[in-house]
């Protein structure tokens, strides 16, 4: 993929075919899969904590993949995506509750219905970037959360809405240890069909867009349709992510889609790298265990005296919130390329070991 | 029709219409010169707030005293932050820098969460009579001190962009950067001072508002009304800011109006402003006063 690559010796590419392959040798592809085995053994072997968060990093990770797709791979700019996965969640209850169709394809059915609503807020990014496809975003995550307040019909206004458990062939998915392999399942699938499109017509002209948008319209692909292609790829989704939020939690409240899950998506793949699939799976881990991992660095602590005074203990949401954006800064400042740029460096150095140069 | 409630919700409007038009010219003053979106805008409004609120509270110290302090904390902060966050973004793309400016934001916020407590303090009693009668409508004493102050700031950002030296060369780096640095001008120096006088003029706002609102982080949310107010008058134009502002000002309390006498559908007046910056940017992005961008290849 981009970037320099660490082929054996010998390795050389005959035909176009071989050098678009999703894995890039053989071995990444058996890691891979042998990486999945590993995951899917998770559940057998450590607690429901884990397999907890295991869940919420699958949901987060394809929203953040769709994120990336728009930002690190078209260069636009959405400040906006919380909205678009809260309203992935509104809508999978809602198709599901008023019209019966199983969860499992109301999913997908939201994540289509999300990807409408989003060409529709990404109308205006034919005409406008940067700065002012930020701002615009902007506008619609808090146009989209007075919408979910408002929209009794489709939201439950500020009661909110119940979202059914998954239901596969008549096995009613409602306890962590099911919904965990629905998640890979669903983490899985949305990644294989990431890293595809980057191969296609279609991700080849995102990158085209992001890296120069006059040359790409010269060599004549139409930005128009490309940015609004990446809106609407980018908040499917979201939609889809979303969707498996409200059905995990079998509850979908109106609060919980605010500016800040914005910003945690943006931040996972700024940590995870801009334009990197592999990336973005890395930050999202990252977002998600920062703050457990403080949490638990808080109360390990605790045998100082400061750590455990009122003002740590009681302030704790704060400091955790302080470490995103902490987080999203100091990366920017000292890593702007993200976990996977430092993560391709590691293995550059243990391949070249000890002659890194 | 009740006019009577109208009249005053627009002179309410034009109120805090200023304020927001001071606001919104710090953040044309930090994008016109630094080419920098500050989406912490409303974070220096918070903080400026909360020391001002802990120099007259927790120190007890006599109103002025306490002000001046704030104001001179505030320069400080706004180069130390310069300095420290932004100087290494200068060249990055525009993602990494607005994300550093929302990293900001995050972290501010929390911080002064954490430390002031999330509860909405007041300011000692600075005037003595609570509202004064003009033209026959009851006017909080606040309310009119916080026009004057945001007159004042107006005319003294005026003055200090025709006539004063550094505001020269502010003007001239935001016009060409490389010709100012070779006639001389710190491009630097001119880097820190636009973002401690944004800081300090958002503190100052943000002590008067919390004057008249109570402080607390309900604060910060300026800074995103902001947004609106200086698209619409243009992202480069400080006229543009005022005249977006006091616009943005006017429409919000002119949809309360319109919300409160007929539509009743609730919070109308938070949301307005962002259908306007939505159409805004459909028909005129550039907004009534600022400079369209012509790219070359």
């Amino acid at each position: 993929m981009a970037g320099f690559s660490l082929r054996p010796c010998g390795d050389f590419r005959t035909t176009y075919r071989q050098d678009t392959r999703i894995f890039d040798t053989t071995y990444i592809r058996n890691a891979a899969i042998l990486g999945i085995f590993a995951v899917a053994m998770i559940p057998f072997v450590l607690d429901g904590y884990y397999v907890n968060l295991f869940i919420q990093i699958s949901y987060f990770a394809i929203a953040a993949l769709g994120l990336n797709i728009l930002v690190g791979f078209t260069g636009q700019i959405s400040l906006g995506h919380a909205a678009f996965f809260g309203f992935g969640a509104f809508a999978s209850a809602w198709i599901n509750n008023t019209t019966g169709i199983p969860v499992l394809l109301s999913i997908p059915l939201a994540g289509l219905m999300t990807a409408a609503v989003g060409m529709l807020f990404g109308l205006p990014a034919a005409r406008i970037k940067g700065l002012y496809l930020a701002i615009a975003t902007l506008a619609a995550q808090f146009i989209l959360e007075d919408f979910f307040a408002r929209a009794e019909w489709f939201t439950g206004g500020s009661y909110g809405a119940a979202a059914n458990p998954i239901n596969v062939f008549g096995y009613e998915i409602y306890d962590d240890f099911s919904f965990f392999y629905v998640a890979l399942f669903f983490l899985v699938v949305m990644y294989l069909l990431g890293t595809n499109l980057m191969r296609t017509r279609d991700g080849r002209a995102f990158v085209a867009v992001r890296d120069h948008y006059l040359s790409a319209e010269i060599m004549g692909i139409n930005l128009t349709k490309y940015r609004l292609m990446s809106f609407a790829i980018s908040s499917f989704y979201a939609g889809v992510g979303g969707a498996m939020y409200g059905h995990y939690l079998g509850f979908v409240s109106a609060e919980g889609f605010t500016i800040l899950l914005s910003i945690q998506f943006l931040g996972m793949i700024i940590i995870g790298g801009l334009g990197s699939v592999k990336g973005t799976l890395m930050g999202t881990v990252f977002m998600v265990l920062l703050p457990e991992v403080m949490e638990s660095g808080v109360s390990a602590l605790s045998v100082f005296e400061w750590a455990s005074s009122t003002a740590v203990t009681d302030g704790l949401a704060y400091i955790k919130e302080m470490a995103i954006g902490l987080a999203i800064i100091l990366f920017l400042i000292f890593e702007p390329d993200g976990l996977a740029h430092r993560w391709q460096q590691i293995r550059a150095y243990w391949k070249l070991y000890p002659f890194s140069y | 029709m009740n006019f009577e409630l109208l009249f005053q919700l627009l002179l309410n409007g034009l109120i805090v219409g200023t304020l927001y038009g001071v606001v919104a010219m710090c953040f044309v003053l930090i994008y016109k010169s630094t080419q920098i979106v500050n989406f912490a805008q409303g974070e220096f409004l918070l903080i400026g707030a909360w020391v001002c609120y802990a120099f007259l509270v927790e120190m007890s110290m006599p109103f002025w005293l306490g002000f001046l302090f704030t104001l001179l904390f505030m320069m400080a902060f706004g180069i130390v932050l310069q300095m420290v966050v932004l100087r290494p973004m200068i060249g990055e793309p525009i993602i990494s820098v607005i994300m550093v400016t929302i990293g900001l934001s995050i972290f501010f916020q929390a911080a002064t969460k954490w430390i002031f407590g999330a509860t909405t303090a007041t300011y000692p009693q600075v005037f003595e009579t609570r509202s004064l009668n003009v033209l026959g409508m009851q006017i909080e004493t606040a309310y009119i001190m916080s026009f004057v102050i945001s007159l004042f700031i107006m005319a003294g950002f005026y003055w200090f962009f025709k006539y004063s030296k550094l505001g020269l060369a502010m003007r001239a780096t935001a016009f060409d950067q490389q010709v100012a640095q070779s006639l001389g001008i710190s491009v630097k120096t001119v880097f820190a001072m636009s973002w401690a006088i944004s800081a300090l003029v958002s503190g100052v706002a943000g002590i008067v508002i919390g004057m008249v609102n109570g402080v607390s982080s309900a604060l910060s949310v300026i800074g995103i009304k902001v947004f609106p107010a200086v698209i619409l008058g243009g992202l480069d134009s400080i006229v543009g800011a005022i005249v977006g502002g006091v616009i943005i000002g006017l429409l919000e309390n002119t949809a309360e109006f319109v919300d409160g006498q007929y539509l009743h559908w609730g919070n109308l007046f938070s949301i307005a402003p962002f259908y306007v910056l939505i159409i805004i940017l459909c028909i005129k992005p550039y907004g009534l006063f600022g400079t369209k961008d012509i790219e070359r290849i």
